[in-house]
This record gives structure tokens, C-alpha cells and sequence, in this order.
């Protein structure tokens, strides 16, 4: 077989990997972009479960970041993605006998992400909420807002305005981490690099490509969030 | 008994009962104590001695590897991050540039993709590896492992250590150089010995990181501890292989956070006030 060169493997077309890797990479962005709401979600109400003053969801909340940022993400992947089906199966065995359940990897790898995202990201909103000075909810209730209108109105604006820095960190290590769904066998942009290196024995020129493929994204969300720190700062100055 | 003596506000009256919060809160403790008794009782009805003698020294093993990797990485690391951080914090345009698109490159990319450049990637210059007789280095997947994860941490490294040198205040480089020290001599005697009490929580943070992240080698076939848990997996599909590693990294990470605590709470005993 003629050496093929680099511009032909890299071309679109069958002939070329340049698709494959593309569809991994909108893989990779869906699969960080569908992880992204679940986890600030979570790490949210984990973040208002650690400053609240019952104890036992003080506690609750800080087991929680403990064994999610204590656990590598890989041993959580796995743990996740073998043990729930046997877990699974188990229950459903009650009422179907003969089923068997599968997890995609998708979703294994999208609530596994959010896990991990969201023990990082309620550290980020905790030291928000802390930086909020208590006169602020006082001056909500004092104009006669209810708790929830308060946190909706008067902390969550300023909350998210502070805790963007932070949050913009968990989601460059978000973007990082999804590379490692690959090893269950997601078809993201570090899984077709693979298969691509694979098959055409130029593994430094895929796993290169698929390195510059993360760092432009990574370009791409750093002009993605000087963007949204600017329209931040826009309705800031406009009050 | 007089009035005017000064009221003093009484403190809030204890919340007794059920509110929301507390019902929430016992709930979701009680939902993790299941979940811990779950997970014991499933290790304890699962316990097979077979599986433990088979594979308990395997996972000590493994461990050894690991800790190797983690700290022989971690010294290579800071070694290399001293030129980086200098180059980061120079003034030369090229030299801070290079630094700038190391570290950017190292920060930017996952560690597994620089991983597999390693690992599988050299093998693409095998020929030329082997002429500089440095293929017998690379063949080797610890190795790859141990240099990848070397110049990955050296990128976060340089960055807090340039975080730490740059806290401390210019007047101190200022006053150094008044009393006559030379600019080693300032860096040694006064600018790091404070910037590294700025910089130890960082660098605990990196080697948590840089534990965690080590399970990664074990998919380029090192037998660390993930490695061994992943054999032990595909030998006996038994969950627990999974479970004993997941416990095993945990306690390591929680001990080294302590540590760092501990170390962080004795020196900066003379800062409290």
C-alpha cells in the first residue's frame, strides 16, 4: 500500500479522518454542553445546602463533595458505567425476569460529569454566596420579598456575576474530562482520533490533531466568556 | 431591680421542630447512610477469600506503582517548572512566549490526549527514537506515563510558583536589594520562603490532582492501582475490584488534604493573631 500523505488522511471525505474527528468534536461540545445545566444545578443546591444553617444538610452536602472530589474521575466512570447496570438489573429482575439493561455511554459519561462538576462548581458558588454581604438579603426582606424571590432577584445576579471566574475554570476542566468517556467507548473526538490512529498507523498526527481540537475549543470558550463577562458587566453599569 | 441596666439581646430562640430544611437534611443523610450500609453489605456478602488472596497483593502492588508514578512525576515536575515559571515571569518577549504556549498547550489539552501522544504517538518515530537510543525509554509504558504526567505538572507548577513569587510584595525585592543581597540571594533568603507559604495550598491541590489523574496510566496498560482493579474486573466481572480501588484512592486523597491542612495550620502559626 503507497504511504498515503498527510493531506489525504486529513481531507474530508472517505478517504480522509478530517469528518470522523469532526463529528467527535461535536460530540465532545454535546456532551459538555448537555452536562453543563445539570451540574450547576446541582453544585448550586449543594453550594445553598452548605451555607444553610441545619447541620445535617451541612453534613449531606459535604459528604457529597468529599467522595466526588476524592474519587479519580475515571474510577467514578467506571464504577458508574459497570456497576449501575448490575445494579439495575437487580431491581428490574423483580418484575421482568429476562431483561437486560445496558447503559449508554452517553449518558453514563453525562451524569458522571455532572457529578464531578457539580462538587467543584458548588465550591466556586459557596465562596460566591460567602462573598454577598448579609445586608443584601436583609434589604430584600425589608422591601417584603419572599425567600425565593429574594434569592431570584437580589443574590443570584450578583451571585453569578461572581462566581463566573470560578465557573468558567470547572468548565475548561469539563471540557478536559469528557475526553475520558472515550475509554467506554463514547465515539468523541479523543475515541475517533484513536480509531483513526489505529487504522492508519499515524498515531502522533491524530492524537496532534485531536490535542489542537481541545485547545481550540478551549480558545473558543475563553472568547465565549469574555463575551458573556462583558454583557455581565453591561447590566451592571446600567442600573 | 432597675430598669436601665443595659438589655441585652437575647439570641434567637433554637429552631425546634420540622422545618423543610430539616427534613431535607435527615433525608438526604439518611440516604447516604443507606448507601454506605449498601455498600458494605454488598462487600460483606461478597466477600470471597478467593478473590481477596488473589488479588489483595496485586492491589499493594499496583499501589507501589502508583505512588512511584505520583511522586517521581511530581519532582520531575517541579524541577521543569523552574525554567517555565522563569520564562513565564521574564521579560523577553520570545522567552515569556514559549512559556505562555507551554503552559497553554499543557493546561488546554486533557491529560489523556498528551498521554496517548506519548505513548502510541512516539511510537510514530520509532526509527529516529531508536538511532538516539532513546526507543528503549519510550517503549517502556511507565515511562511514557511518568514523562507525560512530568510535563503536564510542570505546566501547573510553573503557573503557582509564578503565582507565589508574584504575591510577594515588590518592596521586598526592593528592600533586599538596599541591604546589598544579590538577586539568588533576595529569591532564597526572602522572596521564597514567603511565597511558598502562599504556594502550599496550591501544590497540595496539585497533588491530589495529580493522584487522581494517575489512574489514567492504567489505560495505557500500566498495572497501577486502577490498573490492577481494571485485571482484577476482567477476570471475575465482580463490582468490588471497582469498589476496594475507589476506597483505596479516596482514603490516600483525603489523607493527603488533611496534610496539607496540617502543615498549612503549623506554618502559618505565626501569622494568626
Amino acid at each position: 500500500m503507497p504511504a498515503q500523505s498527510i493531506w489525504t488522511l486529513l481531507s474530508w471525505g472517505p478517504e480522509g479522518w478530517l469528518d470522523d474527528i469532526a463529528y467527535g468534536a461535536l460530540i465532545t461540545v454535546a456532551l459538555a454542553l448537555a452536562t453543563l445545566p445539570i451540574g450547576l444545578t446541582i453544585g448550586f443546591f449543594i453550594a445553598l445546602a452548605k451555607q444553610s444553617e441545619e447541620p445535617s444538610l451541612r453534613l449531606a452536602a459535604n459528604i457529597y463533595t468529599t467522595v466526588f472530589r476524592g474519587l479519580p474521575e475515571l474510577v467514578t466512570l467506571f464504577l458508574f458505567f459497570f456497576g449501575m447496570p448490575i445494579l439495575l438489573q437487580h431491581l428490574v429482575r423483580y418484575f421482568r425476569p429476562d431483561a437486560t439493561i445496558d447503559v449508554n455511554s452517553f449518558v453514563a459519561g453525562m451524569i458522571v460529569l455532572a457529578l464531578i462538576f457539580s462538587s467543584y462548581a458548588s465550591e466556586v458558588f459557596l465562596s460566591a454566596f460567602r462573598a454577598i454581604p448579609k445586608g443584601q438579603y436583609e434589604g430584600g426582606y425589608a422591601i417584603g420579598l419572599s425567600n425565593w424571590l429574594t434569592m431570584r432577584k437580589v443574590i443570584v445576579p450578583q451571585l453569578l456575576r461572581i462566581a463566573f471566574p470560578g465557573l468558567e475554570n470547572c468548565w475548561l476542566s469539563l471540557l478536559k474530562d469528557t475526553s475520558l468517556v472515550s475509554v467506554v467507548g463514547l465515539a468523541e473526538t479523543l475515541r475517533n482520533a484513536y480509531t483513526a490512529a489505529r487504522v492508519t498507523k499515524h498515531a502522533f498526527l491524530f492524537y496532534g490533531v485531536a490535542a489542537l481540537v481541545f485547545l481550540a475549543l478551549a480558545v473558543l470558550s475563553s472568547f465565549a466568556s469574555g463575551a458573556i463577562l462583558r454583557s455581565l458587566g453591561r447590566r451592571e453599569a446600567q442600573r | 431591680m432597675s430598669t436601665t441596666a443595659t438589655m441585652v439581646e437575647r439570641p434567637p430562640p433554637q429552631a425546634r421542630g420540622w422545618p423543610r430544611r430539616r427534613i431535607a437534611g435527615y433525608a438526604l443523610v439518611c440516604l447516604w447512610i443507606l448507601f454506605g450500609l449498601g455498600i458494605v453489605s454488598y462487600l460483606v456478602l461478597a466477600w470471597n477469600a478467593d478473590f481477596f488472596a488473589r488479588y489483595a497483593p496485586a492491589y499493594l502492588r499496583g499501589l507501589g506503582v502508583t505512588l512511584a508514578l505520583v511522586s517521581i512525576s511530581m519532582v520531575l515536575g517541579a524541577i521543569l517548572s523552574v525554567p517555565v515559571a522563569y520564562g513565564r515571569m521574564s521579560s523577553n518577549r520570545i522567552l515569556s512566549g514559549l512559556a505562555y504556549c507551554y503552559v497553554y498547550f499543557f493546561r488546554g489539552t486533557p491529560l489523556l490526549v498528551q498521554t496517548y501522544l506519548v505513548y502510541y504517538g512516539l511510537g510514530s518515530f520509532r526509527v529516529e527514537l531508536q538511532s538516539v537510543g532513546l526507543w528503549d525509554f519510550f517503549k517502556d509504558a511507565f515511562n511514557c506515563g511518568v514523562f507525560a504526567f512530568a510535563l503536564n505538572t510542570a505546566a501547573y507548577q510553573a503557573e503557582i510558583l509564578r503565582g507565589a513569587i508574584e504575591s510577594v510584595p515588590r518592596g521586598q525585592w526592593e528592600g533586599a536589594a538596599s541591604l546589598g543581597l544579590h538577586k539568588l540571594q533576595t529569591l532564597r533568603k526572602i522572596i521564597l520562603p514567603q511565597a511558598l507559604i502562599v504556594a502550599l495550598r496550591p501544590y497540595g491541590n496539585e497533588l491530589i490532582l495529580m493522584v487522581k489523574a494517575s489512574a489514567i496510566v492504567a489505560i495505557i496498560t500500566v498495572y497501577d492501582l486502577m490498573g490492577n482493579a481494571k485485571l482484577a474486573f476482567a477476570n471475575s466481572f465482580d463490582i468490588q475490584a471497582y469498589i476496594w480501588a475507589a476506597l483505596v484512592y479516596l482514603v490516600m486523597v483525603e489523607i493527603l488534604r488533611h496534610g496539607v491542612e496540617w502543615i498549612e495550620r503549623r506554618i502559618t502559626i505565626h501569622l494568626k493573631r
